[in-house]
């Protein structure tokens, strides 16, 4: 059974703005799935209806298999949803805050105590449960919109974007906290402007663009689209001119830092011994971006 | 998972709200009513004489208590519910499996019990300034208390959901609640104005809520008890409708 199923979505706002022409998507049960795009490209659009905070123009959404029309209460019960802004109470504790989201899904405060607890100690919280959620900085504000969405145990869970602006500490120990929640069952959908993380986490992405899935495959198979690699190598001797290699791109971004554009099916090896025969000598080379991203310019561009 | 839990959560959440800041919920009615029975009940109103067969005083307490329940039952809802939009918490009402029935009862409890908290505080109150208060239908009295706070927290609820700014939640209270309940026969009798300005406040719903109200503690009222009542009931089936379905729609909270 698909977690998540989108069938010919629709969504025009009042002023006439098409944020979605159409889309269609499937997220598998128990799948880390990257849902990516730029800014204003839908993909909040998406999540506002899948999770019924938009309303839409046409199109079907099921979770789990409940129509989220006629299956609301249902469908809302598989979904979690950590969205991108804070939208919790800033004057309540953060351990009341998760109590009352239990006791909207109709959990017993005793049960929710306990579940509460599990889920602030997997954020790392459990010491903040009684400080006013206000006073906490943006990283563990973060982490309690994660702490509720997981309290009613989602099948789905959604997280918009959760990485934004915290620190690189944070944001890999909330990496192997995705991580571990996928492992026990619970299918994410993430979206994220740092595509090392979707790289890195997600088994299977959509890019959306202007409105409409314009790529929805996995992610070896996406990222087998590359055909150029692109390096930046640091040379050992200044130079004053990139040199002119037939089959390579160079471009001396300063007179001891070449930027190199090499086709797939080239080795580095090869690339070596053509420099060296330029008398180019190489100290240390680096990727000069990740290779999701790349490919998402190509795709979006 | 029960929706007796969910609803039991909002209005626990309500409450503990208004209790917890109970300077700004409870005590500025406790202050300014005394103020009102001080001036207009005691010092004005002795020198007024008697209406209806009743001291001054004994005439404006019931007013001044329901226009302390319109208020602060109004007051509740639209700035819990406000805010809730505001800070955007709102979001997880609307994630969560809530129906839109819970939802408007949960918010309407809170202004509810906080109308009917405020009233009981004046009442006991008005106590420091007559001897005893007269009572000549407790029923008449609770089921009015009752069901104007229901009534205007309705309104509150309904004023919030289509509040764009904290402005929107002042314009209502300032510009027409207030003139409403002053021009509602809290502080004299409708029999007292012109013909034209009679039949004019017939229009004002306040008019209806202070009279049978009134009639509940001195037995007098300008208008027939039963339908003030009717009229009161058939404004709340009215507002409850149009939140119900301003709930379905999303209308000023979802997109």
């Amino acid at each position: 059974m698909n977690a998540l199923s989108l069938q010919n979505l629709t969504k025009t706002y009042g002023n006439g703005f098409e944020a979605l022409k159409g889309i269609d998507l499937e997220v598998e049960e128990g799948d880390f799935f990257a849902l990516l795009g730029a800014n204003g490209a839908g993909k909040s659009t998406a999540i506002g209806i899948i999770s019924s905070l938009i309303n839409k123009t046409s199109g079907h959404v099921s979770i789990f298999g409940h129509d989220i029309d006629t299956e609301n209460r249902e469908a809302k019960r598989c979904l979690g949803l950590v969205p991108q802004e804070i939208n919790f109470n800033l004057f309540e504790t953060v351990e009341n805050i998760l109590l009352i989201y239990a006791g909207y899904y109709g959990i017993p405060k005793k049960k929710a105590k306990v579940l509460a607890e599990k889920s602030l100690k997997q954020m790392y919280l459990w010491d903040k449960r009684h400080t006013i959620s206000r006073r906490l900085s943006g990283g563990m504000k973060r982490r309690v919109m994660i702490a509720r969405a997981l309290i009613h145990s989602p099948r789905l869970l959604i997280l918009d974007e959760p990485t934004a602006g915290v620190d690189i500490e944070i944001r890999r120990s909330m990496w192997e906290m995705m991580k571990e929640v996928n492992e026990q069952g619970t299918a994410i959908i993430l979206t994220t402007h740092y595509l090392e993380e979707a790289e890195s986490l997600c088994r299977n992405i959509a890019i959306i663009h202007e409105g409409m899935i314009v790529e929805n495959s996995d992610m070896a198979t996406l990222l087998s689209y590359i055909n150029v690699n692109h390096f930046i190598l640091d040379l050992a001797n200044p130079l004053l001119k990139a040199p002119d290699i037939k089959g390579y791109k160079f471009e001396l971004s300063s007179e001891k830092v070449l930027n190199v554009a090499i086709p797939k099916k080239n080795t580095l090896n090869q690339l070596f011994e053509e420099l060296s025969m330029h008398n180019i000598q190489i100290k240390s080379l680096k990727n000069k971006s990740n290779r999701l991203e790349q490919l998402f310019m190509d795709i979006v561009q | 998972m029960s929706t007796s839990t969910t609803l039991y959560t909002i209005v626990y959440k309500e409450v503990h709200r208004f209790l917890r800041i109970w300077p700004q919920t409870l005590l500025p009615p406790a202050i300014t009513t005394s103020l009102y029975f001080l001036i207009f009940g005691r010092l004005i109103g002795d020198r007024i004489g008697t209406i209806n067969g009743v001291s001054y005083m004994e005439y404006i307490i019931p007013g001044v208590i329901l226009m302390s329940v319109i208020s602060h039952s109004y007051a509740n809802v639209s700035s819990s519910f406000y805010s809730t939009k505001f800070q955007r918490h709102v979001e997880e009402l609307l994630v969560a499996p809530v129906p839109n029935w819970v939802i408007l009862v949960g918010y309407l409890s809170g202004g509810i019990l906080r109308g009917l908290l405020v009233g009981g505080v004046v009442t006991l109150i008005s106590l420091m300034f007559v001897d005893k208060v007269e009572i000549h239908s407790l029923f008449i009295i609770l089921l009015t208390a009752c069901l104007t706070a229901t009534l205007f927290a309705l309104a509150g609820f309904i004023n919030a959901m289509l509040a764009e700014s904290f402005d929107h939640i002042s314009l209502i209270p300032n510009f027409i609640l207030t003139p409403l309940n002053y021009l509602g026969g809290v502080f004299y009798s409708v029999s007292m104005l012109p013909e034209i300005w009679q039949k004019i406040s017939l229009a004002n719903p306040i008019l209806y809520m202070v009279n049978s109200f009134r009639y509940g503690f001195i037995g007098v009222s300008d208008i027939t008890v039963e339908l003030a009542l009717a009229r009161i009931i058939g404004f709340i089936i009215f507002l409850i409708s149009l939140s119900l379905w301003m709930l379905s729609k999303g209308i000023g909270i979802r997109n």
